[in-house]
């Protein structure tokens, strides 16, 4: 299949015809505008929705597991190395392969994408979120504790609002490195933007992939862009950049 | 569980195919890495030495890890075409940032005192990198160089859609060799991806100096130390 795409792609102007449109759409230009424009609202759009979808529901889920999984190691030490041994071998599964070893287990479906997805943001959360803990200074929770302040006090109050510019860090690469890997997920039936990639590279449909492409890169970079912009309206008090 | 077996069956009946597969995706990765550590390295031990341009040595790695791979492929696809140049561009693309940021942070957070003494003794600037700065710079430098070997392995895949060749037209191409095929494919290029993760993490820990060995756990010897992957890790 690959092989046939491959020389559709690589025959360029002797495709036929992509329904009506301009001289560009029948020669199979780089990239015609007016494709982009006649078609953004229902086929890229929808897509792109998707895609912002399955990364909030991968990063919220991860975060949730990383959460608990961070707040225990920070309780009981001997949680750490384990859980950063597993997340570290999930972390290192190239994904294609993760999303294609899941396909016997839980079909070539959106679960399977999920599962793959949330799997690699435990990585970077679990670590930035121990390492933003851990590094609390001491002086601030032995205040807390002069104060009177009871464990539960002590974790909400001093030492998760110190650890949240670590934290934050930790969501951003989780969320744009999500984005990225969703793209390849729409190869095992996920949708999102990576859907009109392949369609279009197994149409041999040039304008239809570089778009889908360009969308992808700049979705990944507003995310950055934004989380950057949160990130310092929550943690104000630390100094970025120099 | 069938079809798990039906890959290894795969791996038993297919070793010839596997074997050029697996020699194909290292040599395109090893070419991709070998580009982006004479592109990378110089830059980024440099603009240590002279710990210049910090903000833009620590934000590579975000920039880089921002890149969808499968994004560049495609774009590239559309404007370089099929083939070995577009793989390339796509790897080389993601593998220099990290590199640059981690060789950045490596030299430029070597010990003030160090360098300090090594200038007392009256090494030129250029001893001091070589002989002080580098040395013990290394293992982040090294840390680096695993992670941009990971990832590349990792976006060799990808290769296939573009006509670059490796395991990925195993994985790519369920209609010639069945589900059981990219499962097989799909199981070597994981372990791939973590002989390779091995061996650097192996080299890492031998090229460290002896004195700055820590006592390690056995979750940094197996991991080494982290990479610096985003600006808030290098301090930014």
């Amino acid at each position: 299949m690959i092989g046939v795409v491959l020389a559709l792609v690589g025959a360029g102007p002797t495709i036929p015809d992509f329904g009506r449109g301009s001289d560009c759409v029948r020669e199979n230009g780089q990239f015609c505008l007016d494709w982009v424009v006649d078609n953004f609202g229902d086929q890229l759009l929808p897509r792109l929705i998707q895609h912002i979808e399955l990364t909030a529901i991968a990063v919220s889920i991860g975060f949730v597991i990383a959460f608990t999984a961070a707040l225990l190691a920070h309780r009981y030490h001997w949680v750490k190395t384990p859980f950063t041994a597993f997340s570290a071998f999930v972390y290192t599964i190239p994904s294609i392969a993760l999303f294609q070893l899941l396909v016997p287990v839980t079909g070539l479906s959106w679960t399977s994408a999920e599962i793959a997805l949330i799997g690699y943001t435990l990585l970077i959360l679990f670590r930035n979120m121990l390492t933003g803990l851990e590094e609390v200074p001491r002086d601030a929770i032995d205040a807390a504790e002069g104060m009177g302040f009871t464990q539960r006090q002590i974790l909400w109050r001093v030492e998760l609002p110190l650890a949240l510019p670590a934290i934050m860090a930790g969501l951003r690469i989780a969320t744009v490195t999500t984005i990225s890997l969703a793209t390849i997920a729409a190869y095992i039936g996920a949708g999102g933007i990576g859907q009109p990639i392949f369609d279009g590279i197994q149409r041999g449909f040039r304008t239809q992939f570089v778009t889908a492409g360009i969308l992808a890169v700049t979705l990944a970079l507003l995310a950055d862009g934004l989380l950057v912009l949160a990130q310092r309206a929550l943690a104000p008090w630390v100094r970025y950049g120099r | 569980m069938d079809t798990f077996f039906g890959a290894l069956e795969f791996l038993r009946d297919n070793p010839g195919l596997i074997w050029e597969k697996v020699l194909q995706h290292l040599q395109l990765s090893a070419a991709a890495i070998g580009v982006a550590l004479l592109i990378a390295i110089p830059i980024g031990v440099g603009l240590g030495h002279l710990h210049k341009w910090s903000f833009l040595a620590i934000n590579a790695a975000n920039i880089g890890r921002a890149l969808p791979s499968l994004a560049l492929i495609s774009i590239g696809l559309g404007f370089l075409g099929v083939g070995f140049v577009n793989v390339m561009v796509a790897m080389i693309i993601l593998a220099v940032p990290p590199l640059i940021t981690n060789a950045y942070v490596a030299v430029d957070q070597v010990d003030p005192d160090a360098v300090e003494a090594a200038r007392g003794m009256g090494m030129r600037p250029l001893q001091v990198l070589t002989k002080v700065e580098l040395p013990l710079a290394l293992p982040l430098i090294f840390a680096g160089i695993r992670t941009a070997v990971v990832y590349v392995i990792a976006t060799g895949t990808l290769a296939a859609i573009a006509g670059g060749g490796g395991l990925g037209d195993i994985i790519f191409n369920q209609p010639s060799y069945k589900l059981a095929g990219v499962i097989a494919g799909s199981m070597v290029i994981t372990a791939l991806a973590f002989a390779a993760e091995g061996l650097f993490a192996v080299l890492q820990r031998a090229l460290t100096p002896k004195g700055i060995r820590g006592r390690e756990t056995a979750t940094d010897v197996l991991l080494g130390p982290p990479a610096i992957e985003s600006a808030a890790q290098a301090g930014a």
